[in-house]
């Protein structure tokens, strides 16, 4: 049976050069960053290597890259490192409502440590409006976190103009790059902001590498307390291989990236194209400005748990929302903001194609996803009488 | 201990909330920057750092010229003295 995995939005397949670079720091080349002699300066050298790397995918200077353990810590360690750090200027934090949950709970958890935070709507393609943040945007606003790109819908949200208006207003600017880092050009000096999360899977790097850009010069409390490590900003012994192959996968992902973009842009358009020729079926996010490798969809009458068992039954591997939402089993945060009602946000599915995709695997998708789709109906109560109606528009227009 | 107030510096390094003991590691790398006579100026919250810096001018022969208490953090200063 062929196997398609459109999930890369969970997670990227290792890519082979990345998986041999980093072999040596499991076995041979074993020693501690901070030891003084030449296995722990080999140790050293590397990781400061592959910061250089990291920091030259997102344009921006090595010593303001920090390496984490996930793009979820660099999020946590943002909002709280910040919320900490200038909470005698003000505890007002603004959020969006189409964060991954990393953003959302920790936003959670700072107001129940006493700040305030502003949860932004979002329009019913998911994107924020820059004239809102204006607005939410009060003198006590310390930060402002938006995601630079919804893994579960796409959209790709107006950062840099986001940004000239935190400026202007002296509030600090995080962005969430995790879905976009090594899939779209980023250049933080370009954008403006402050703050920039990362994660090493979502482009083809090792799971447990994550990475927070800091703008030079901000300070920031740090989210777990020890040694020097990141220069006393993130302590414990460093993953050495994972920090390797972290700077392995953006050396190559900056290298590739125009070749990545127009192979899974070429994809995704006839996922889409083709997918929207069943009735009932809608493109979440926007249409045109989303992330060139994602085409997300609610599918009405059914279930994504059930698209996603009887497509896995197929070899097809996709998501339904994000990866969390999906085992909640709860209809998603972000789909409801916006304007998607619980009953049809239940049947979401993310199809996410990568460099390891051919056309050939959307041909065999194209022509096994339709009948999946009959035969789920076919057995959905909620499905009779479905074709009957008129057919709806063809992307999502919320209500 | 000496408290101080509007020393000018001629550096300044800033590493607040950066973790013990990067007060000491960024004094020794900042003050091979800098030229003999020069002020440095080191912005830490680290309370260790009240003794700590002190301790480590009187060993190393450089002027401790005191520290300024700021609301969060401690701004201490200290000439380069020695080549």
């Amino acid at each position: 049976m062929r196997k398609c995995y459109f999930d890369h939005v969970a997670v990227n397949p290792l890519l082979p050069e990345v998986f041999d670079a980093m072999m040596p720091y499991f076995k041979e080349e074993y020693g501690n960053p901070l030891s003084i002699y030449d296995l722990g300066l080999k140790a050293r050298d590397v990781i400061e290597n592959a910061r250089t790397e990291v920091a030259a995918l997102i344009n921006a200077k090595p010593s303001s890259i920090v390496f984490t353990s996930s793009g979820a810590e660099a999020n946590n360690f943002a909002l709280k490192g910040i919320a900490l750090a200038k909470q005698n200027q003000g505890k007002h934090i603004i959020v969006s409502r189409v964060e991954h949950h990393s953003i959302l709970n920790t936003a959670r958890s700072l107001e129940k440590m006493g700040f305030v935070v502003t949860w932004l709507p979002v329009d019913k393609y998911g994107s924020v409006d820059p004239e809102a943040v204006k607005k939410a945007i009060i003198k006590e606003t310390i930060l402002i976190s938006i995601t630079h790109a919804s893994s579960e819908i796409g959209t790709i949200e107006p950062i840099k103009e986001i940004a000239k208006i935190a400026k202007e207003k002296k509030a600090l600017l995080h962005a969430d790059g995790v879905a976009t880092t090594g899939n779209i050009p980023i250049d933080v000096k370009d954008l403006g902001i402050d703050l920039y999360s990362i994660a090493a899977h979502q482009f083809y790097g090792p799971k447990g590498a994550g990475a927070l850009y800091i703008k030079e010069g901000l300070r920031i409390v740090p989210l777990i307390y020890g040694g020097i490590q990141e220069t006393g900003r993130r302590a414990g012994t460093e993953n050495v291989p994972a920090i390797v192959g972290m700077g392995k996968a953006a050396y190559i992902a900056k290298r590739d990236l125009n070749d990545r973009i127009n192979h899974c842009k070429g994809l995704r358009d006839k996922i889409i194209e083709g997918v929207l020729k069943i009735p009932n079926v809608y493109l979440t996010g926007h249409p045109e400005k989303r992330l060139p490798h994602h085409a997300s969809f609610v599918v009405e009458f059914i279930e994504g748990e059930a698209m996603l068992l009887m497509l896995s039954m197929k070899g097809i591997y996709a998501a339904s929302g994000s990866a969390c939402s999906s085992k909640a089993l709860k209809s998603s945060p972000v789909l409801l903001s916006m304007g998607i009602a619980s009953a049809l946000a239940q049947g979401s599915v993310v199809f996410s194609v990568g460099i390891d995709n051919t056309l050939e695997d959307v041909d065999y998708f194209l022509s096994e996803f339709p009948q999946i789709i009959n035969r789920l109906r076919e057995m959905s109560p909620f499905a009779k009488g479905w074709g009957e109606g008129a057919e709806g528009d063809k992307c999502y227009t919320g209500g | 201990m000496k408290f101080v107030h509007d020393i000018k510096a001629d550096v300044t390094a800033d590493i607040v909330y950066m973790m013990c003991p990067m007060h000491l590691l960024k004094l020794d790398e900042m003050i091979k920057e800098i030229e003999t006579g020069q002020v440095l100026e080191i912005m830490t919250d680290y309370d260790g750092a009240l003794e700590d810096i002190p301790a480590w001018c009187e060993k190393t022969g450089n002027e401790f010229i005191g520290v300024e208490e700021s609301e969060d953090y401690f701004k201490f200063y200290i000439r380069k003295t020695v080549e």
